[in-house]
């Protein structure tokens, strides 16, 4: 049995040591609004926290994470269920289409600005390229990222 | 159940728990008892309709069309609230089932007769078009169709139907004329004897109203919803607090998982497969023969993936074995080469005599453009959940074409279609790849393999772009002879294969002499539509070209254009708004250049203006300006979205997208090796909506095809360099 502390809960798994992240937290978790996309670490769909910092979970054994606290999508409402800042700039931009890529950029965002709290455009280019909109929602994101830093 | 009446093509009635139905009928007496079960919910079951008045007097508006990031959903329900006058606010959306019933006879018809329907309905020729549409199992969302056909044709005329006959029970009711009945928010107003009430009052007395034989429908200047800026999509909040459900998110009781492997030549069927080791491995259920590959079930898709690759298989001989992009390439240009030589290239379009002025003409400038295979490559990988059980097949996904879907599954398995259940889901992309039925039968003959379990089949990323159907490769070539002020005076085109649409190639460009033709050369290689199908390739080819003999006579580019396109109005003044938009005048730093590019697909027209910086010798897209001309964008701000979307899609075919094939084979595998634009090489990109008032065209594939072109001529502006080959390669 491997011990994970998910959205600040601690779950015991029982699945094999190289077993990625994503599959863990999608299957075993059933918290499915992590995103499997390329399964090596180049699309950013399946983007959650490790301790506060993004990391692809398709790349990441699960044995590797060793008590250290992860947040998916599912998480970062805070407790009375309110959308974080990103998301809500997410609405109001209207920014997804498919929608698909979505949880992996939002993490990414979420991320950016608590590193940054102001990050200008190449600030924003350098976070969120390694993150994919098929859809190439890319300009609504980014005003997206502005308006939530401004607020 | 409800009582139901009938009128010439509207239906409406009550359902229980005492709401409203109301809709279009697709033919009277056509409505079949089997399809309620498709639909029952708690307290209401539905009929063949398009709109339901529930007891709290909130509104479902039932759509036929899937979601894979387009918005039509949203759009649909757009369309009908605003003509039923109902509380956008309570509107709730509800995807129809895979029933024939709801096969889309006005998809059919707008591919038979655009255009030239007189009014809105005429119930003999729908009835004709549902018989066209049942028979080849249409559903399909496509051909950026939803808003101008069942939108304009369905959503809209049950709206307003609803409306009125609603407003003709209240005037019943209250006794009064209906003329003084107004309705706002899924309220009814009697002003004169300061009365309202909700809509669902009046449910039962609609349900029992002759209603109009034609629904009178609002002119723009009524519209509440349509057309309004301000109006969000229904789909977005589900789809940024990680709740909205794809169908990789699909999850059964004891489902299991698999994932497969197919030839990696197109067609080679298994000749053995060692599946020993993979079986004994943790959590490994089964190693499953496809025929065409194979498949490994299993407790997790961890599982299954790493036991699919200790499988060993072999596949027969292939006479494509040897198959490369080159001998592909080579076989285009000999057999267009022998097409020319036997006279027997396939007329496309021609107009006067394009090949004696060409003969005669002194100033003929000549070009071969290509453009190779591409992958949709969508964010989602197929996949598909199947459940074998009792002699049904029940299956869950994304699908662009969940009746198809149904008829290929009891096509493939020999079963009845009454017998095979299609659920829907959101789509992780579509783009044309999600119009396919190969992933379906995939995870139903897995499933058929483990009877009684759900199964789901998820690929890897790998197997998604290593079995597509491709965007083909195409080569395309030019004569064109110039008059004397410049001007072509006739336009020679030979392409290689066609597909649809039909006018892809043809150019709105006033030129006497044209003469358009192709020659079918045939591969391996599955064809598969790919946003804006062979328009992707064609404007690439005829805005590049029409750019060539702009240079070749000196002339501005757009100048040019503007000049050929005296008797095209409508394209006139988009060309004209975006020079304007764009800044055409103004003077670019060195190294810095502008293309133009317009190019009218599924009746939309839209013209790109690009601006390219690469004054470092690398290149840089810095800029794109875009104006649309629709007809009407019924969701400005989704609109927009399509046209953003659709130009970082073509620029991400015309930067990077090459699917090159090597012994049979595609080469790529993974987004390391099969690029795309993202956050830092997107461009800005700004776009103008036109509203002509024209027929409505569409909106997701429109903005794809004028961006190759405008990229190259920016190229070309900014270095003498003429690309005729994508994708671009700077050397």
């Amino acid at each position: 049995m491997i011990e994970l502390k998910v959205n600040d809960q601690i779950q015991q798994v029982d699945v094999a040591a190289d077993t990625p992240l994503l599959w863990v937290i999608r299957e075993q978790l059933n918290l499915v609004g992590t995103k499997f996309g390329c399964g090596m670490a180049q699309c950013g769909a399946c983007t959650v926290h490790l301790n506060g910092q993004p990391i692809r979970s398709c790349v990441m054994p699960v044995s590797a994470i060793a008590g250290r606290a992860i947040t998916t999508i599912e998480g970062i409402a805070d407790d009375s269920g309110q959308l974080s800042k990103v998301q809500q700039a997410w609405i109001d931009e209207q920014v997804p289409q498919c929608g698909y890529c979505q949880s992996g950029q939002i993490m990414s965002a979420v991320a950016l600005l608590k590193s940054n709290p102001n990050p200008s455009d190449s600030d924003i280019d350098a976070a969120m390229s390694g993150n994919v909109c098929r859809c190439g929602m890319y300009g609504r994101i980014k005003q997206a990222i502005k308006n939530a830093a401004s607020v | 159940m409800s009582k139901l009446t009938r009128r010439a093509f509207l239906t409406a009635g009550l359902i229980v728990g005492g709401g409203l139905i109301v809709g279009v009928a697709i033919r009277p007496g056509h409505r079949t008892p089997k399809l309620a079960k498709f639909m029952e919910h708690n307290d209401e079951v539905l009929v063949n309709a398009w709109v339901k008045l529930l007891p709290d007097n909130s509104v479902t508006v039932i759509v036929s069309h899937a979601e894979m990031g387009q918005g039509a959903q949203s759009a649909l329900a757009i369309m009908l609230a605003d003509e039923m006058d109902v509380d956008w606010d309570s509107v709730t959306i509800e995807e129809a089932p895979a029933h024939d019933e709801y096969a889309n006879f006005h998809m059919a018809r707008e591919f038979l007769l655009p255009g030239k329907m007189p009014g809105f309905v005429n119930q003999t020729i729908n009835g004709v078009f549902l018989t066209i549409s049942k028979s080849i199992a249409l559903q399909v969302t496509g051909g950026s169709f939803s808003v101008r056909s069942t939108g304009e044709r369905g959503m809209r005329v049950a709206g307003a139907a609803a409306r009125e006959l609603l407003v003709q029970a209240a005037a019943q009711e209250w006794q009064v004329a209906a003329s003084e009945i107004r309705a706002e928010k899924s309220y009814l107003y009697h002003d004169g004897s300061n009365r309202t009430a909700p809509y669902i009052k009046f449910a039962k007395m609609a349900a029992e109203q002759q209603g109009p034989e034609f629904p009178t429908l609002k002119t723009p200047e009524q519209f509440n919803l349509m057309g309004n800026e301000d109006i969000q999509r229904l789909d977005i909040p589900e789809k940024v607090d990680g709740t909205a459900k794809f169908g990789i998110d699909v999850v059964l009781p004891s489902m299991k998982y698999a994932t497969v492997k197919t030839s990696p030549v197109f067609g080679s069927k298994v000749d053995s497969i060692d599946g020993a080791a993979a079986e004994n491995m943790q959590g490994v259920i089964k190693v499953v023969n496809l025929g065409d590959g194979v498949g490994v079930i299993a407790d997790s898709y961890w599982q299954a993936k790493k036991a699919i690759a200790a499988v060993t298989v072999t596949y027969s001989a292939s006479e494509w074995d040897n198959t490369s992009s080159q001998s592909i390439m080579a076989q285009f240009r000999l057999d267009m080469d022998q097409a020319v030589t036997n006279g027997d290239e396939e007329e496309d379009f021609s107009e006067g005599n394009a090949r004696n002025v060409i003969q005669a003409a002194t100033h003929v400038i000549t070009a071969e453009y290509s453009v190779p295979y591409l992958a949709h490559v969508t964010m989602e990988p197929m996949n598909s959940t199947a459940w074998v059980k009792d002699g049904e097949i029940e299956v869950w996904g994304g699908t662009q074409n969940p009746l198809g879907v149904k008829a290929a599954i009891a096509d493939y398995f020999d079963i009845a279609a009454e017998n095979v259940v299609v659920n829907n889901v959101y789509l992780g992309g579509g783009f044309g790849r999600r119009a396919m039925t190969d992933y379906p039968i995939q995870a139903v003959k897995l499933a058929n393999a483990l009877p009684g379990v759900p199964v789901k089949m998820i690929w890897s990323r790998e197997e998604d772009v290593q079995h597509d159907f491709y965007r083909p490769a195409i080569v395309s070539r030019f004569k064109a002879a110039l008059g004397n002020s410049g001007l072509p005076i006739a336009w020679e085109n030979q392409y290689v294969d066609k597909h649809e649409p039909k006018e892809a190639p043809y150019i709105p460009y006033q030129v006497d002499n044209q003469f358009v033709h192709y020659t079918e050369s045939l591969t391996h290689i599955p064809f598969g539509a790919w946003r804006s199908v062979d328009h992707s390739q064609h404007a690439f080819f005829t805005e590049s070209f029409i750019d060539e003999l702009a240079h070749a006579a000196n002339q501005d580019a757009l100048y040019y254009r503007r000049k050929l396109l005296q008797s095209e109005p409508r394209y006139l003044k988009v060309l004209d708004a975006v020079a304007n938009m764009s800044d055409w005048e103004r003077p670019l730093p060195d190294g810095w250049g502008r293309g133009i590019a317009i190019h009218g697909s599924f009746n939309s027209i839209v013209a790109e203006v690009v601006e390219v910086d690469m004054s470092e010798g690398s290149l840089r897209v810095n800029k794109v300006f875009c104006v649309a001309d629709a007809g009407f964008a019924y969701c400005p701000n989704a609109f927009r979205a399509q046209m953003e979307s659709g130009i970082i899609f073509g620029l991400s075919a015309a930067l990077h997208g090459e699917i090159t094939i090597k012994n049979g084979a595609v080469m790529q595998s993974n987004l390391h090796d099969y690029k795309m634009v993202r956050m830092d090489t997107a461009p800005d990109i700004y776009v103008e909506i036109i509203n002509s008032g024209e027929r409505t065209g569409g909106a997701g594939e429109p903005g794809t095809p004028p961006i190759a072109p405008a990229l190259t001529n920016a190229i070309f502006a900014a270095t003498g360099n003429r690309i005729r080959d994508l994708p671009v390669k700077i050397s």
